[in-house]
């Protein structure tokens, strides 16, 4: 079920939006209200999410320290995973964004004959992770091309590299062959991992479900049904300037394109995806680890309520404690 | 809110970079790319909508026959005659590589690599020879 029901949810976008993209007065809709309804949301709902967690205080040092900490001089410091200060905690985040490097300590753990348990270093997914991630990006620069009129320079560069293989005509991009790749390894490791499926959700797998979706209604939209990419664009950087024209005759995969890339934009700010902005306030990864040099003042202490020693409170109880047998540090 | 002093101009950030289109496209006008269609020839060897979408394909095909299978027949589509050829066949008609292929590829950023082997031919070269 909970497999099954995200992806039927997909299914259910998929054929209103085939069903719509046959309809002239819904194609407007699916085309043009839709995109920048979604796109509101996603922007307006990404600030939204990102400015409430960042109402809640984080008074304490939390950060997940993964090596020496700053001690003794003739002690090494593990810098990047035990940052002290904010010029290593910017080194950690760096690559932490770039990089997962907290997916590339991923650990497996299996029980063999005996029965034994066994640990073992596990790269999969970081390596996945890694290649869904930047074909995503790529993916997302190139098509701004759609979106630009005049087209940025760096649009042009990134398709020449992306397509550099020459396969086909239209070319075949290594980042659309290599995006499908990783997303059907991210769900079958959901699906034949025990301990993965077993922690599963359906907001797991809707994502991935819509993802692949889009990828896939994209690489048909590219090889199989096409359109005519010129009508398309009117229709695209009409969006993005404020004046977009409807073109007539586009097959209705365009419109199935289109709206899976929308319940994507509306889904982002409410689920998981939300990783994205997530990613840099992770108070278990941008803090310094430093509460040993640096007294960090919780900010909701009440400035009226001053320190209370131990010997002050046993002054106060003395008599109490005696009574009731407690020992005392001063008779 | 804590840590505004660091959030507040990251989500800036990333809304500028967003919203990279819409500043990118400021004051410029989206056109519908205009061609420069033959003159007196109506007909192309396959359908107009079929040639805006996937001319690529068949040119690809007549480029895989032509080069690597040496299949060079001419081919008829309604009693005219056609050479399978991007410079003899196609631009014997559509005679400009800039006021036809350019005009569209331009507009959607395409680069295809036709040219990296084909010579464009001189227009008017091209319209005496069809004369």
């Amino acid at each position: 079920m909970r497999v099954l029901y995200p992806f039927i949810a997909v299914l259910a976008l998929i054929v209103v939006a085939f069903l719509g993209g046959k309809v002239t007065g819904l194609q407007y809709l699916l085309g043009v209200v839709l995109p920048y309804l979604a796109f509101g949301v996603f922007i307006v709902g990404f600030a939204n999410r990102v400015i409430y967690w960042a109402k809640s205080p984080v008074p304490f040092r939390i950060p997940t320290t993964c090596g020496q900490g700053k001690s003794l001089p003739w002690i090494k410091q593990d810098r990047l995973d035990c940052p002290n200060n904010k010029l290593e905690v910017t080194g950690r985040m760096i690559l932490e964004v770039l990089l997962f490097r907290s997916l590339f300590r991923n650990t497996k753990a299996e029980i063999h004959d005996g029965p034994k348990l066994v640990y073992g270093s596990s790269k999969s997914l970081w390596l996945f992770a890694l290649m869904f991630h930047y074909s995503f990006l790529v993916i997302v620069l190139r098509h701004l091309r759609l979106f630009t009129e005049p087209i940025p320079f760096f649009v042009p560069l990134v398709e020449f590299a992306d397509g550099m293989m020459q396969i086909g005509a239209p070319r075949l991009y290594m980042t659309d062959a290599i995006f499908l790749l990783a997303i059907a390894f991210l769900f079958a490791r959901r699906l034949t991992l025990r301990h993965i499926r077993y922690i599963s959700l359906p907001a797991d797998y809707f994502p991935l479900f819509l993802i692949f979706a889009i990828g896939l209604t994209g690489i048909l939209m590219r090889f199989v049904y096409r359109v005519d990419i010129a009508a398309v664009k009117q229709l695209t950087a009409g969006l993005a300037s404020f004046s977009p024209v409807l073109p007539e005759g586009i097959h209705s995969i365009f419109f199935i394109h289109v709206t899976l890339v929308c319940a994507l934009m509306v889904y982002f700010p409410f689920s998981k995806l939300m990783h994205m902005g997530g990613v840099f306030l992770s108070p278990t990864r941008n803090m310094s680890n430093n509460s040993r040099a640096i007294r960090h003042i919780n900010p909701w202490n009440d400035p009226a309520i001053k320190p209370h020693s131990y010997a002050a409170y046993e002054d106060e109880f003395r008599d109490f404690m005696k009574d009731a047998d407690i020992p005392v540090d001063k008779e | 809110m804590y840590d505004a002093g660091k959030i507040i101009p990251g989500l800036i950030i990333f809304v500028g970079l967003m919203l990279f289109a819409i500043f990118n496209n400021a004051g410029s006008k989206v056109e519908a790319p205009k061609l420069e269609k033959p003159v007196g020839v109506k007909e192309c060897v396959k359908p107009v909508k079929y040639m805006k979408e996937s001319h690529m394909e068949l040119l690809n095909v007549w480029r895989d026959e032509v080069i690597r299978e040496g299949k060079r027949e001419m081919i008829e589509v309604e009693g005219k005659l056609y050479e399978k050829s991007l410079q003899n066949g196609c631009m014997r008609c559509h005679t400009s590589k800039k006021k036809f292929c350019d005009v569209c590829h331009e507009f959607a950023s395409v680069y295809p690599y036709c040219w990296d082997c084909h010579v464009a031919p001189q227009a008017d070269m091209a319209l005496q020879e069809a004369k």
